[in-house]
């Protein structure tokens, strides 16, 4: 884990405000990356003092990095007006990140929502080296499918849904799996459940796994200061006493982002 | 010969018979136990690492969001989230016992026999150096008022924490009371060893879109460089009404920042939420406080308190 200057590659803007950002690590930097895993973004403007936390959307390589993020307040619309051979600081590698060897072999279902769908790309790219057949459920809100290439050259299958009924199926993608069910008239097989998305969609998907008894793996989102387990800003309520805290807490910076589904009150 | 011009500054400081390598520290509740911090800076190199609040059983802390970002600053309402004495012993503790460095104990309670019990814990642990009382806590008892917001309350505490404590006993003051003096008077009072200053200023944000409060707590602690000012002040204001040393805080983000607040009148300092925006900043802060002595021709740390010209 470091702080370190970056070089941007590329900031382009992929789907309206969803900002495809390629950044350079420094000679010096090999990061060793687990899908899953996140890195402080820190604004230039010395008033922002706290890093934005985005996930590693894949590492193309140990010293080069893809974040794929949303423009929506001013910390990342200042982030999204980077230009190549601009630099900007990161903290990271950060976060736990997804088990990719508990979860080789199998049949694995990545379910994405929204500026969720990024960090399943570099999760379905390892899924999919160690022999897992991966399906990746991606829920976009418009028809502007950003990624959607990358996906089906790193998943076994790909389905998809629109809120708006634009392309695909209308609704989440919860409703393109029932969708998927109906046409095929069996249920997409899985073994276990990945997913990243909004909070009511993490509830859907816990309750889909829990119905079928399926390992399911979630990665969640707070408000984070240090970034690295110092300050407890971050913490999500557990189920049991939390190994660290000693009590019903966990960093989710540090024990997460991603969780057992069961483990966490979401 | 007289070749002192070109000898290195004395870093050291030496507060209530504690001496410290250099007189940076880091700010409770930023830095962890400094297991966090320790791949980012060597711990060996810093002054003293103050600990995060610990209570005498563990303590859940406020729902979140508990940060959230101002201009210049940051607002906090983590709530004291603590995993207790007896874990704090065996594993913070533990870990500290490998490094060169000081440790300060910061201790928080809701009532003061919380605290009491908390400091007679603490008196068996040769690894503790000093003891920093965090008197910002919320006093059940007296309605959710912090201790150290009334003089009386604070001299009495401070009176039945003396006389427990095995170690030497700073008195962490809020800066949320309308005169500083009499607070950091009230301390000395009771028989504090030193005391420091700022913890955070209570503020709110409220999100204008959703028109909700950002923490889930509502009000939070407002710490960073937009407090600087105001510490800067209360540290000297403080300084003066006292004779015990003064630990200043607030927004420190580097080593120019740090002698400011010696200038005003602290014997040592500490780094908080700036930790976040920097993690090796401690280092760098230690660094430059040296290079700075140098360049101004100062011997020694210890000559920089209160050297305020005027
Ligand atoms: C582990 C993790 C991974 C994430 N991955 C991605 C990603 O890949 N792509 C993406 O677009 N977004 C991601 N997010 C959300 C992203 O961090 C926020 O959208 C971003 O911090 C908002 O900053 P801002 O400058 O737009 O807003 P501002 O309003 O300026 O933010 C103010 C403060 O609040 C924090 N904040 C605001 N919204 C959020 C939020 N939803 N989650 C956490 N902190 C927030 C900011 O970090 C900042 O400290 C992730 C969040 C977490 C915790
Ligand atoms: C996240 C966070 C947690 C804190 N926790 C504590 C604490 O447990 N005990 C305490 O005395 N002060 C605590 N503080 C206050 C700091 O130690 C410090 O007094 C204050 O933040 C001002 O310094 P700064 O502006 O450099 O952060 C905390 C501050 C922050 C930002
Ligand atoms: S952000 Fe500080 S502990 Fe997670």
């Amino acid at each position: 884990m470091e702080k370190c200057t970056t070089t941007v590659s590329t900031c382009a803007e992929i789907a309206e405000t969803i900002y495809d950002l390629q950044l350079q690590l420094p000679e010096t930097s090999r990061w060793e990356v687990r899908p899953g895993q996140f890195v402080g973004l820190y604004p230039g403007s010395a008033a922002r003092l706290l890093m934005r936390p985005i996930s590693i959307c894949t590492a193309i390589k140990p010293d080069r990095l893809r974040l794929v993020f949303r423009a929506g307040g001013p910390g990342t619309k200042e982030l999204a007006g980077l230009r190549p051979g601009e630099t900007v600081d990161v903290l990271g590698p950060l976060g736990n990140g997804y088990d990719v060897e508990m979860l080789a072999g199998g049949r694995v279902l990545l379910l994405g929502g929204g500026i969720g769908i990024p960090p399943m790309l570099g999760l379905a790219r390892s899924l999919t080296a160690a022999d897992a057949e991966v399906t990746a459920v991606l829920g976009y809100r418009n028809g502007e499918l950003f990624l959607k290439d990358d996906f089906e050259r790193a998943a076994a299958h790909v389905l998809i849904a629109c809120e708006d009924g634009s392309t695909g199926v209308r609704g989440n993608v919860l409703d393109a799996l029932r969708v998927a069910q109906e046409e095929t008239a069996h249920e997409v097989p899985a073994d276990a459940i990945c997913a990243c998305g909004p909070l009511p969609m993490l509830r859907a998907v816990r309750r889909y796994a829990a119905e079928r008894k399926l390992p399911c793996f979630i990665s969640l989102e707070e408000r984070m200061a240090c970034g690295v387990g110092a300050c407890l800003g971050c913490v999500v309520r557990t189920r049991a006493v939390d190994g660290h805290s000693h009590v019903r807490n966990a960093r989710i910076c540090t024990e997460g982002p991603v969780f057992a589904a069961e483990d966490v009150e979401i | 010969m007289d070749n002192s011009k070109s000898k290195t500054p004395d870093m050291s400081v030496t507060i209530a018979g504690v001496t410290l390598k250099n007189p940076v520290m880091t700010a409770s509740g930023t830095f962890g136990s400094g297991m966090e911090y320790g791949q980012f800076v060597d711990l060996n190199r810093l002054g003293a690492v103050v600990t995060k609040g610990v209570a005498a059983v563990p303590w859940e802390g406020n729902p979140t969001p508990r940060v959230a970002e101002v201009y210049g600053g940051m607002l906090n309402a983590i709530g004291l989230q603590n995993p207790g004495i007896d874990v704090f012993i065996e594993r913070d503790l533990a870990f500290l016992k490998d490094y060169d460095t000081r440790v300060i104990v910061n201790v928080c309670g809701h009532t003061e026999e919380e605290y009491l019990e908390v400091v007679e814990r603490l008196a068996g642990e040769s690894r503790v150096d000093m003891l920093e009382i965090n008197v910002s806590c919320p006093n059940v008892k007296q309605g959710a008022i912090a201790f150290g917001t009334d003089p009386d309350t604070l001299c009495r505490i401070t009176q039945r924490i003396k006389r427990i404590a095995a170690q030497p006993v700073i008195m962490k003051l809020t800066p949320n009371v309308t005169d500083i003096a009499e607070m950091a008077r009230a301390a000395e009072a009771g028989g504090a060893d030193a005391i420091s200053l700022i913890n955070t200023i209570t503020g709110m944000k409220i999100d204008v879109e959703t028109r909700r409060f950002v923490l889930a707590n509502r009000t939070g602690g407002l710490s960073g460089p937009a407090i600087k000012p105001v510490a800067v002040r209360m540290v000297w204001q403080a300084s003066q009404a006292v004779r015990i040393p003064v630990i200043g805080m607030g927004g420190i983000a580097s080593a120019e920042d740090a002698a400011e607040f010696m200038l005003a009148g602290a014997s040592a300092v500490a780094v908080g939420a700036m930790n976040f925006h920097d993690p090796y900043l401690t280092e760098r802060v230690v660094d430059g406080l040296e290079a700075y002595l140098e360049r101004h021709g100062i011997d020694s740390a210890a000559q920089l308190t209160g050297a305020v010209i005027g």
